[in-house]
């Protein structure tokens, strides 16, 4: 059968199962528009190709799926850049299609081209400039295998527009395990030496810590991992891409570590005697000043990325492998060891955790609102199955400090890249996938104002979802590093208490718009919202721009000069 | 630290340096891959060569001389084993392998003196390859310590020569030493 390589890249992709496609047509892309009509994919059109990007990283972050995102040439490519930026360091899987010039364009600086491959050759697990109209089943079926297995990551399939022109004859994509990639070989099962080394290690660590981060998610380890804590009776933290991995009610959960993590969990890091790292990467906002971090502890390092072996610690002993069938076989090895007595260890957790719980005043009468209090309101208002998403600044860091996050894919963030702007698009993602969840965003009135045209695209595909903007009138968190580390000199941080108004933004685009003032108002205009489902609701929640997000270690300070909130701040 | 430039001078001895041998698939792009990996990750290159691997042209082989000092061995190799068309990487220790280099160069040489740089070229055991009334270009293969020592023995008595050096290729040794 003769098709257009158009039809083929739709195929291609509706039989690596794609239920979704979140682009923008263009010139270049043109032609795989045509067949888009008759396939059985949703398109859903957004109104910034960064929020296409975004919004196939929400998808991805709450099914594993891989997000699909569909823009053209030039400023189309370049527009999904940050999106592409953000999933490779947040290890979400992605593909990317771009439209490309006409092959033989390519190199002229046609109309909106741009090498998007070269572009973007740092941000993605690999991408792809489709040279012959025959190559594009198999790269699609490459694509969707790399973007997925070993350590998840961004692809992107280049397709000059006189390739998607050109006739072909349809041969389906070739399964994963007919492809011939020689330099392609993720190692997922570990080694089961170093796993009785691992395991002989933590059963003898009289202050251990089970470090978790995002990686527990990537592989659906958090059954294997409530295993392993019942088993070892240890502590565990939950980095801020893996909040959810771990119940927060559960007893042995300290929280998050990191610079704004509570101090109980950044405290019992850097007191441990073994970290033992589940799918986390040592990062600079976990470890603070690299030199005075967790000093005296070995650490037992489980990564499906040999690469993040010493990169920034090095282990005593290294794991290389899924943190599912990693942690399912350290469960097994941990079998018949005997756990150390830790009491001691958890004498002095409960001792840390009773004395510096996360706290924060409470709003005196006829004062702004305190964004913490938002979030706690917003939490018990709302399923336990609710998913939530944040931009980056203070109110991420409120929404994962005080939000209890019980089940797994319940939280969505822009954790390595600190993208402003991705909630509310991945928030779109995210109930785009689940149509039947109540998805959440917190976000700032800096972020929302990035990419707020979204709730357009949400309202017009009818993707219901919810956002909590927590309005202080500022860039908070720069404001913060203003006011503590810059003399309170405050610049360019100040937007608007009054432009723009975004009650009224809300409704203009469509939405439910609600102006919250008083505390009296926070639940009955949650409550309103909860109760919307026919069209995206927003909440300016007014709150106290004066409000900083403690416990907080400096850039560049050791995790031993946390601090805590003010009112803490003699017990130490 | 800052990122070299993407090809410094070959090193000099004593050695800091190690070689990869790397096995790549000839696709469009891979030398920019390779390199753009060492440039964002901060490791430095010495030297690069390369040629096609194999008849089918489905493989190249990328000669790389790093510094082993810019950053952990074992890191640079896990990074670039995560590119997707590197297939195959062997680190050959400097004492384990066969280093051979080939160095051109033009010098201004009269006619009349060209007695010595035949000397110096007899020597070094280099060829002349070309000539004019007023310059010579020589040639050389060697190791890189000898191609080191004849670049050094022209620079010296010649001003400003033009010298090209393609970097060094490498094989693992037959008898590897104790």
């Amino acid at each position: 059968m003769q098709i257009t390589g158009a039809q083929a890249l739709i195929k291609s992709l509706e039989a690596m199962g794609t239920e979704v496609i979140f682009g923008y047509p263009g010139g270049a892309i043109l032609p795989v528009y045509d067949p888009i009509i008759d396939s059985t994919i949703r398109h859903v059109l957004v109104r910034h190709e960064q929020g296409a990007g975004h919004m196939a990283e929400g998808y991805a972050k709450v099914t594993g799926r891989p997000g699909v995102a569909m823009v053209t040439s030039g400023p189309g490519a370049t527009n999904i850049v940050t999106p592409i930026g953000n999933a490779y360091m947040d290890s979400t899987p992605l593909v990317v299609i771009t439209g490309q010039v006409a092959s033989a364009a390519i190199g002229t600086d046609a109309f909106q081209e741009c090498d998007i491959t070269g572009i973007t050759m740092g941000i993605t697990k690999h991408n792809w400039l489709i040279q012959d109209v025959t190559d594009i089943p198999r790269v699609v079926a490459e694509a969707f295998y790399i973007a997925t297995t070993g350590r998840p990551g961004p692809v992107l399939i280049d397709v000059p527009k006189d390739l998607t022109q050109a006739m072909v004859e349809w041969v389906e994509p070739p399964s994963f395990d007919q492809l011939d990639l020689p330099g392609y070989r993720p190692k997922t099962m570990v080694d089961p030496d170093a796993v009785a080394e691992a395991a002989a290690l933590l059963a003898s660590a009289r202050q251990p810590v089970l470090y978790v981060g995002g990686g527990v998610l990537n592989a659906s380890a958090s059954d294997a991992l409530a295993d392993l804590v019942e088993m070892t009776n240890a502590p565990v933290v939950t980095t801020l891409m893996a909040r959810g991995a771990f119940p927060d009610s559960h007893r042995q959960h300290l929280g998050m570590p990191g610079m704004h993590g509570n101090y109980t969990a950044v405290t019992a890091m850097q007191k441990a005697d073994l970290l033992v790292s589940l799918g986390a990467r040592f990062d600079d906002r976990v470890t603070g000043r690299l030199d005075g971090f967790a000093q005296n502890a070995k650490i037992i390092h489980l990564d499906i990325d040999p690469a993040e072996q010493g990169k920034v610690r090095r282990p005593d002993v290294s794991l290389v492998g899924d943190a599912k069938s990693g942690i399912e076989a350290l469960v097994a090895a941990s079998q018949d060891l005997v756990q150390v007595d830790r009491s001691e260890w958890w004498t002095q957790l409960d001792a840390w955790r009773a004395q510096f719980p996360l706290v924060y005043d409470d709003a005196e009468a006829g004062a702004k609102l305190k964004p913490q209090a938002i979030i706690e309101a917003l939490d018990a208002l709302t399923p336990e199955d609710t998913i939530v998403v944040s931009g980056v600044g203070q109110h991420q860091m409120w929404a994962a400090q005080h939000w209890r996050y019980e089940k797994p894919y319940t939280w969505v963030n822009s954790g390595g890249a600190g993208t402003m702007g991705f909630a509310v698009p991945a928030a779109i993602g995210a109930k785009a996938a689940h149509p039947s969840t109540m998805v959440w965003a917190i976000d700032g009135d800096g972020c929302f104002q990035m990419t707020a045209q979204e709730l357009v695209t949400a309202r017009l595909e009818q993707i219901p979802i919810k956002v909590a903007i927590l309005n202080n009138s500022y860039l908070g968190m720069v404001r913060q590093w203003q006011e503590m580390f810059y003399d309170e000199r405050y610049s360019e941080v100040f937007l608007s208490p009054d432009v723009p108004d975004f009650v009224k933004w809300a409704e203009a685009m469509g939405c439910v718009g609600i102006r919250v003032d008083a505390p009296e108002e926070i639940i009955p205009a949650i409550e309103k919202a909860n109760s919307i489902n026919d069209r995206p609701v927003v909440i300016d929640f007014r709150t106290d721009e004066a409000e900083k997000v403690f416990p907080m270690v400096a850039a560049g300070a050791s995790n031993d000069e946390i601090m805590v909130h003010p009112s803490q701040q003699k017990g130490i | 630290m800052a990122p070299e430039p993407f090809l410094g001078d070959t090193p000099r001895s004593p050695v800091t340096h190690h070689i990869l041998s790397v096995l790549v698939e000839n696709k469009a792009g891979v030398l920019s891959r390779v390199a753009g990996l060492f440039t964002r990750r901060g490791f430095n290159i010495y030297s690069l060569a390369v040629a096609p691997a194999d008849d089918s042209q489905r493989f190249s082989r990328l000669t790389i001389v790093i510094n082993a000092e810019s950053a952990p061995l074992e890191q640079i190799v896990a990074q670039l084993d995560k590119l997707i068309n590197v297939v195959e990487i062997k680190d050959l220790s400097p004492v384990e392998a066969i280093e051979r280099e080939l160095l051109l160069a033009t010098v201004a040489v009269a006619e009349d003196d060209r007695a010595e740089l035949l000397d110096r070229v007899a020597k070094a055991g280099a060829a002349i390859v070309d000539f004019s009334s007023t310059e010579a270009t020589v040639s050389m293969s060697g190791t890189p310590a000898a191609i080191d020592s004849f670049e050094a023995s022209l620079t010296e008595r010649y001003p400003s020569p033009q010298i090209q050096r393609t970097g060094r290729i490498a094989l693992p040794r037959l008898h590897p030493r104790a």
